[in-house]
């Protein structure tokens, strides 16, 4: 009887000794982020990077067409893998000097330590979504665009009303799928993981139609889809219009930078010439 | 003081305060430990460097109530497709398990095919078979059968499901004793009287508890058929994630879990309580 109290109460200091143990460890030296007031602050040795010398940045796996190739982010190929090259480019970081790293969506978004720099996976800005993260400018002008097969009930569509009574899905957490609840107010919308699945759904004829950004309507209609159809675009939005923007962590040392080196890109042309390159720019119907 | 004028003598009302001393005393020894324990595992969280973000992603108050109608609305699809597919599971285990304890050579093929069953199913993956169905089957463009999400979802949960609870059934089956179907052969019942009427009432009592174990574990489940695109709570608390990155929803939505699952767990203790063993549920 008596043993068992002890080696009771032994057990009880060795888990309070444990979690003593796993207490806070100190804060490392509160950083001061240099305020970038002067070009001269985004130099290449004042930033202070994850790792020293090498820009760090992050990408979902996998990493969809036409934003990457072969979901390879290292090959320079694809709008996003050569937009986060420029960016290095424009930071003084050589292509040698980038390293890619594969990190799962909520893990970027996650509190916590980023093992990264900045992560670009096509990623809208919004106001609310800057409480829990940062955004560097945006390297991209998003418009949502409503895709199906031919034949189907949508197709043909030339108003957004026409499309309330759709059954339209989407991939779950996107800015399209947020379009179908509220610009369109369809109802029992359809929420799939990823975009391939949705895709699967509509040839299955378990959906009407999809809800993606403008880009990658093109590649579905295009290359995974027999007949696919683009039905068109979705009316902009009245406040701003939809950016992409590559996420940081919050209150990161890096965003500012980052947004100049994007601003920059956006002033020179280079975005422009890169969107021509590597997304495809016929016209699609505007709804309505 | 009873009617009889008996009173306990004075070493037994010594011995009677003397436990009453140890009870409490071990009630008061037990509550301090708990409380040292959680207060130190509480400072432990709470004055970590990373806390205040932490309660803002995960506990936010504003963020629970805004996405609670959301949420709640996804969990009573969860319990709609719980209810439906418990029902189906039930009815579909029962036949596998008594395909596979049929005797005699003829009904060899029956106990093939139940075997064969239950060894596919119980070694699949749930979400593999919920892909390769929900994707597959409304690809296979069978008239008859709905497209829907909801159905090919349910069904996969229903073959996979099946699989284990036919060998819970199957294990009933073959705990009762075998003079039981002997004395009821000796009366003149068939052999499906004597299932009727003689095992299967005694083989279901004794797998009531594991029998709700599999049932707790199906209403966490049902939620995985969201991968197929439609909303369950998980799928929903996602979706309120999703606006501002806020993590605060999936909190909300293992709260509602929880709260569903706990009373399903000590109807079970108490069932088996009063069955007078332990079921798989566990006792506190």
């Amino acid at each position: 009887m008596h043993t068992l109290t002890r080696s009771g109460g032994l057990a009880l200091a060795v888990l309070a000794l444990a979690l003593t143990a796993c207490a806070p460890r100190a804060d490392e030296e509160p950083e001061t982020a240099t305020e970038p007031t002067a070009d001269t602050s985004c130099e290449r040795d004042n930033l202070e990077t994850y790792e020293d010398g090498v820009l760090t940045i992050a990408t979902d796996n996998p990493a969809y067409e036409p934003w990457f190739v072969d979901n390879d982010p290292t090959n320079g190929e694809g709008y996003e893998s050569a937009v986060a090259y420029a960016i290095a480019e424009e930071l003084g970081f050589a292509e040698d000097e980038v390293v890619w790293v594969k990190v799962p969506f909520n893990a970027v978004v996650n509190p916590g330590e980023k093992k990264f720099d900045f992560d670009v996976n096509q990623v809208s800005i919004t106001e609310e979504r800057r409480k829990a993260v940062d955004f560097s400018s945006g390297y991209y002008d998003v418009r949502q665009a409503v895709i199906t097969e031919a034949g189907s009930p949508i197709e043909g569509a030339t108003t957004v009303a026409e499309l309330a009574d759709a059954k339209l899905g989407a991939q779950v957490g996107t800015t399209s799928y947020t379009a179908i609840t509220d610009q369109i107010g369809a109802t029992d919308p359809a929420a799939y993981d990823t975009n391939d699945q949705a895709v699967q759904a509509l040839k299955n004829g378990q959906i009407d139609g999809i809800v993606v950004d403008l880009p990658t309507a093109y590649f579905m209609t295009a290359v995974q889809l027999d007949d696919g159809v683009i039905v068109g675009q979705l009316p902009e939005a009245q406040d701003e219009p939809e950016q992409f923007g590559a996420v940081l962590d919050l209150d990161s040392p890096l965003t500012e930078c980052v947004s100049q080196a994007v601003d920059t890109l956006r002033e020179n042309g280079l975005l422009d010439r890169l969107v021509e390159e590597w997304l495809s720019q016929q016209g699609a119907p505007e709804l309505s | 003081m009873t009617a009889d004028g008996w009173q306990p003598s004075a070493v037994q009302r010594e011995r009677d305060s003397y436990r009453r001393r140890r009870t409490v005393r071990s009630a008061v020894v037990a509550a301090a430990s708990t409380l040292v324990l959680v207060g130190l595992a509480a400072t432990a969280i709470v004055t970590s460097p990373g806390w205040e973000r932490v309660q803002q992603t995960y506990f936010s108050w504003d963020k629970a109530v805004d996405s609670f109608p959301a949420v709640l609305e996804g969990l009573w699809l969860n319990i709609r497709v719980m209810l439906v597919c418990a029902l189906l599971i039930l009815l579909l285990s029962l036949l596998i398990a008594v395909m596979r304890t049929i005797r005699g050579p003829v009904a060899f093929p029956l106990r093939l095919l139940g075997t064969v069953y239950v060894d596919v199913f119980r070694g699949l993956p749930l979400l593999l078979v919920l892909f390769l169905l929900g994707f597959g089957g409304p690809a296979l463009d069978l008239s008859g059968l709905p497209r829907s999400a909801l159905f090919w979802g349910g069904a996969a949960l229903v073959l996979s499901y099946s699989a284990y609870v036919a060998e819970v059934f199957r294990a009933g089956i073959e705990s009762v004793h075998p003079s039981q179907r002997l004395a009821g052969r000796a009366l003149g019942l068939s052999y499906g009287q004597n299932l009727r009427f003689v095992v299967l009432p005694q083989a279901w009592r004794r797998v009531l508890p594991p029998l709700m174990n599999d049932l707790v574990s199906l209403q966490k489940d049902s939620g995985l058929i969201a991968v197929l695109g439609v909303i369950d709570a998980i799928r929903a608390a996602q979706i309120e994630t999703a606006s501002d990155f806020n993590y605060t929803p999936y909190v909300v939505a293992g709260v509602l879990f929880i709260s569903l699952t706990i009373p399903m767990a000590r109807a079970t203790d108490y069932y088996a309580r009063k069955q007078g063993f332990h079921g798989a549920g566990g006792m506190l």
